[in-house]
């Protein structure tokens, strides 16, 4: 049963198709990776998902319900929510507060149940040491784990991560895979753009290409990296 | 003696011109919104207080209790129907529409009320005074700066204990990402605005019955309202209320030396302020 699908959807920019005639469909518990060159328009894809851009043509279902014109915070209390590749706390509250808010608005929780909901996910993303300071003053693997565990907070049954493991050391990378893994062992279904292919291919049972806001190829995480197409866009070796 | 009596005197004058800055330091501080109406829509509190008053015979302290409802939905309308079509990353639509209200609120109260002035009746206590011994303070000056201080006070605790305080700060930091958490930027913006209007009201209340107002006053509170509100440092009410402190006791030292300087001092106070901390006395950490 598909959780999220996307049915030909495009959009442009002036002249210039970032999406184009994308369609795909997520099955419910499922991981999806994302990959494809700059400006392929892989982050355009997750603000068409996430409402934050509409697109000109085409349709995005979420549990089989047409949510192509629901605006942003309907999405997030529908069930999709989402990191971003850089990261953006709201500076002013604490790493907690960042959490309640989620909670309280995108997961809809009462005032009751909030604080242990978004506790639990402190210590579940390694964050409840810090869950009191300001989330303005953290480090990376801080703020990448803080826009995880929020994302988290809003209760979502899809997960869009924007390159999260961006940026991190290769120690940082494994310890954020793992928390990765477990929210997808939970069965909260995932859609994952990354650049740092060993640890997204850890994680996704599928892997779609983009490339020019095409969909190139969908497929088994081997399958799609051995394809010569894929090799020499994507990784620039030719065939 | 004199000048413990003058800075006590400005201190409480302070209390008014922080109610005036409140509404629209909370209004800058979540939504960048410089309301050009806030004086306006000060006064405009002040005739409805009036008129229920008038109309019902209640004391004004109990017809702001019915007023200040009305101005919250007044403000909520306002947010709601014209100003969040004008937010945007351009600051010129929002300042020329609240400059157009400004104009229509002012003309809407001269047809109205016409142009002859006003007063809020409160009775004895107008003129009630408590010795302190080293100065004699007025109660209701001092009622005003209680009530400054309650606003501010509640207002940070709405701030940092309530979950539609958080909202209001997330949407604050970023408006765009505050959607991605399930909020409304458009229902935030409309609840500030009307907060806003409650607490005109209440400074509504002070004005009134300290002293004659007419339809024409609204810009000049609006003045002294921008200088508390950049001397505390925008979007700290903390600050707002220690800038209309500042300026109320610039304005009674000067008003003390001569009674012609009393305006002056308080804009000469806000430009000090400014040449030498250009953010203000609280400025937020990232603004």
């Amino acid at each position: 049963m598909a959780i999220l699908s996307l049915h030909s959807v495009s959009r442009s920019f002036g002249a210039l198709k970032v999406t184009d005639d994308v369609s795909f469909e997520l099955n419910a518990g499922e991981a999806l990776g994302i990959i494809g060159p700059n400006g392929a328009g892989k982050s355009t894809l997750f603000n068409l998902i996430t409402g934050n851009i509409a697109p000109d043509a085409g349709r995005v279902f979420l549990d089989g319900r047409d949510v192509t014109r629901l605006p942003p915070m309907e999405r997030v209390r529908a069930g999709i929510g989402r990191s971003f590749q850089i990261p953006q706390p709201f500076g002013n509250l604490s790493v907690y507060e960042n959490l309640l808010v989620a909670a309280r608005f995108g997961g809809e929780l009462g005032a009751g149940e909030a604080p242990a909901f978004c506790m639990d996910i402190l210590s579940r993303t390694g964050l409840a040491a810090v869950a009191e300071k300001p989330s303005g003053g953290l480090s990376l693997l801080q703020r990448k784990r803080l826009e995880l565990a929020r994302a988290m907070a809003t209760k979502p049954r899809v997960i869009l991560l924007d390159e999260i493991a961006g940026g991190l050391t290769d120690a940082e990378c494994v310890e954020l895979v793992a928390t990765i893994r477990a929210i997808h062992a939970n069965g909260t279904a995932i859609i994952w753009i990354e650049h740092v292919l060993h640890a997204l291919n850890s994680v996704v049972e599928r892997l779609m290409v983009l490339n020019f806001g095409r969909m190139l190829m969908i497929g088994a995480p081997d399958q799609v990296m051995a394809s010569p197409e894929v090799r020499e866009i994507y990784l620039g070796i030719e065939a | 003696m004199i000048l413990v009596d003058t800075l006590a005197q400005g201190l409480l004058l302070g209390g008014l011109y922080a109610l005036f800055a409140a509404g629209l330091s909370l209004v800058f501080g979540i939504m960048r919104l410089v309301n050009l109406a806030h004086g306006d829509l000060i006064i405009l509190g002040a005739y409805l207080i009036l008129t229920i008053s008038t109309v019902t015979g209640l004391h004004p302290f109990l017809a702001v209790l019915l007023a200040a409802p009305l101005m919250f939905g007044l403000g909520w309308l306002l947010q709601t129907h014209i100003l969040n079509r004008v937010l945007g990353t351009d600051i010129l639509p929002p300042l020329l529409v609240t400059f157009g209200l400004s104009v229509v609120i002012q003309n809407g109260l001269l047809a109205g009320f016409t142009a002859d002035s006003q007063k809020l009746t409160a009775g004895p206590i107008e003129a009630a005074s408590v010795n302190l011994g080293v100065v004699t303070l007025g109660v209701m000056p001092v009622l005003t700066f209680a009530s400054a201080v309650a606003v501010v006070f509640a207002l940070n605790q709405l701030f940092y204990r309530t979950a539609l305080g958080r909202a209001f700060r997330a949407t604050s930091d970023d408006a765009v990402t505050a959607q991605l958490m399930g909020i409304r930027p458009q229902s935030i913006f409309a609840i500030a605005t009307g907060l806003a209007l409650v607490v005109a009201t209440i400074a509504a209340l002070f004005l009134g019955t300290r002293a004659n107002f007419d339809p024409s006053i609204g810009p000049a509170r609006l003045l002294y309202a921008f200088e508390a509100v950049i001397i505390g440092g925008l979007g700290s009410l903390w600050g707002t209320l220690a800038g209309g402190i500042v300026i109320g006791m610039a304005q009674a030292l000067g008003a003390s030396v001569n009674p012609e300087w009393q305006i002056l001092s308080g804009h000469i106070a806000f430009v000090l302020v400014l040449l030498i901390r250009p953010r203000g006395l609280f400025p937020r950490a990232n603004d």
